[in-house]
């Protein structure tokens, strides 16, 4: 059990029932720990902008608790607040103002003085590659320029809470690596990170825990590495070097061909890739290379979604 | 949040909407000083000496006050209806929301934002209106307080209607059908003793004669109502609007669903 003071994030019973009678979340218990790195999962509609905004108080909550590292949002909510940087899944910032405005307008918000804002504004749109478009109106921005601009915008009063929705949609790869780069220094300096990502990938190479929500519900609420373990079948696409006459096989491994020389074979956990290889070694095969036929998470994220729709 | 905290939240709001309308200055500042030069030219000048007296005054002298106030009316409402919704329509009034600044001085924000763009064009029209007419001052003090009251009442009646705006034609609507109308049938450019007893009467129920004519006497001496149940007024409608905009900030569905 986590110390209460250790949360940064602690959701009891939280329920939100929309005025169109659409039931978004239906009791949610959740805990982050202060200085994890933290993705919540779930298909479109399940309930992850609801979670975030109602963490970040842009939508009222029908029932529940919302504690930011042991502030409740209801009884303290200037000090919650302060707490939480967001950067939200669709650019809400003036596109008629300056970045540097945008970012010393938004630390005034909390409180920052003009001097102590130009000085934080100006470390942040540094690293963010962002300083010499600095006086540029915000709407000549590429997207992703946009994006780190948020980003910047949402670490400007220093929380200790970051919450990015889809943080990289829309991103090219270039870019998505140097956020994640970025991402990954700003947790180790201390600060917790809680994203919601389609890119399962971004999940699995960034994050320590997750959970998995569904229709307003939590379905899955593990460590990341537990969550991989529990693919019981993974899918390799194996190239090889000769020509393929015929279709191999090996015991306890069903395999397809795919093409003369690509093959697609199915392991279950139990098993090893020694044995698939020595086994085809025998057919007088030689394996060039391996690679995973499609991302393992998304194969078991769409299992506990179809589980979790058909309970 | 501290009381410095509060302070620097509230003047970053202030700060912010003080420069916006200055950006636009060729949107915001100089269309009302054209049009109430235009107002002085023809009414006071042109068609005005035709006129003759009113209320005693030389018609431009009369006319002065309420084109004046006419100016600060609209352009209070217009400034925080126009940035309020525009905040709302890119939604960047989530950085607001999501700060821990409270409703009250966000909203205290956004009126003396209004109040700083209606007082700068009423100042201007001011300066304007003595290229045309010769304006003594009979007590600054009620002229300055009616003229800070109601553009008061006006930026926060602005705030509620960019409360409640689902788009930009729902930020026309009040005042080109409401408030409009009920300016220029407000005893901006006669005096309501030469109404009908039947229309002197409905005219007591529009709150912007009271205004003007309370302006009027500050400039003149000359009304055609009780000031102090003016300065009751608007204070209490300032009052009610105020308490109902701080409302829907924090319950509206219109800013959280």
């Amino acid at each position: 059990m986590i110390k209460q003071k250790d949360l940064a994030l602690k959701l009891r019973e939280l329920s939100k029932l929309y005025e169109n009678g659409f039931q978004a979340l239906s009791g949610i218990n959740l805990e982050v720990e202060s200085g994890d790195f933290f993705a919540l999962l779930g298909p479109n509609g399940a309930g992850k902008s609801t979670t975030i905004g109602i963490i970040c108080s842009l939508i009222r909550k029908t029932s529940g608790v919302v504690k930011i590292f042991g502030h409740d949002t209801d009884i303290a909510f200037s000090n919650a607040k302060k707490m939480i940087g967001i950067v939200p899944q669709e650019f809400n910032f003036n596109q008629f103002e300056k970045p540097i405005d945008i970012l010393v307008t938004q630390a005034g918000y909390f409180g920052i003085t003009r001097r102590v804002a130009l000085k934080k504004a100006r470390e942040y749109l540094t690293l963010l590659g962002l300083w010499d478009k600095r006086d540029e109106s915000s709407r000549t921005l590429s997207g992703g320029m946009k994006r780190r601009l948020m980003i910047a915008r949402a670490l400007i009063h220093s929380p200790r809470l970051l919450i990015l929705d889809e943080p990289t949609a829309g991103v090219d790869i270039e870019l998505r690596r140097s956020m994640w780069e970025f991402l990954q220094e700003i947790n180790e300096a201390g600060t917790t990170i809680i994203l919601t990502t389609h890119y399962l990938e971004e999940a699995e190479n960034l994050c320590r825990n997750v959970a998995i929500i569904d229709h307003g519900r939590i379905v899955q609420n593990t460590s990341v590495k537990s969550l991989v373990r529990q693919l019981r079948i993974q899918t390799f696409t194996v190239d090889v070097k000769d020509k393929l006459s015929f279709v191999p096989s090996v015991s306890g491994y069903p395999i397809r061909k795919v093409d003369d020389h690509v093959i697609e074979v199915d392991v279950s956990s139990h098993q090893t890739i020694n044995s698939l290889i020595v086994g085809l070694n025998d057919q007088s095969i030689e394996v060039l290379s391996m690679s995973h036929k499609t991302n393992r998470l998304e194969e078991l994220f769409l299992k506990i979604i179809e589980k979790s729709e058909s309970n | 949040m501290n009381r410095y905290e509060l302070w620097i939240a509230f003047m970053t709001i202030v700060i912010r909407e003080v420069r916006r309308f200055l950006r636009i200055w060729p949107q915001t500042i100089i269309p009302p000083v054209v049009t109430m030069a235009l107002f002085f030219l023809i009414f006071g000048n042109v068609i005005g000496s035709r006129i003759g007296s009113m209320q005693g005054l030389p018609y431009s002298q009369f006319v002065a006050p309420g084109l004046i106030m006419l100016s600060v009316i609209t352009n209070s409402y217009g400034n925080v209806v126009s940035s309020f919704y525009g905040s709302k329509f890119q939604r960047n009034i989530e950085e607001l929301m999501v700060s821990p600044t409270p409703n009250f001085i966000i909203l205290t924000g956004y009126i003396v934002g209004g109040m700083a763009r209606g007082l700068l064009v009423g100042l201007i029209v001011s300066l304007v209106s003595l290229l045309f007419t010769d304006l003594s001052i009979f007590s600054p003090i009620i002229a300055l307080a009616i003229i800070l009251l109601t553009s008061m009442m006006f930026s926060v009646a602005g705030f509620l209607n960019a409360i409640y705006a689902d788009s930009f034609d729902d930020i026309s609507v009040i005042p080109n059908f409401v408030l409009t109308p009920l300016i220029y049938l407000g005893g901006v450019f006669y005096s309501t003793s030469l109404l009908n007893e039947f229309w002197a009467n409905v005219s007591l129920i529009n709150p912007i004669l009271y205004m003007v004519n309370t302006f009027r006497f500050g400039f003149s001496g000359v009304t055609d109502i009780d000031i102090f149940w003016a300065f009751t007024m608007v204070c209490l409608f300032t009052l009610v609007l105020f308490l109902i905009s701080l409302k829907l900030l924090s319950d509206s569905p219109r800013l959280r669903s």
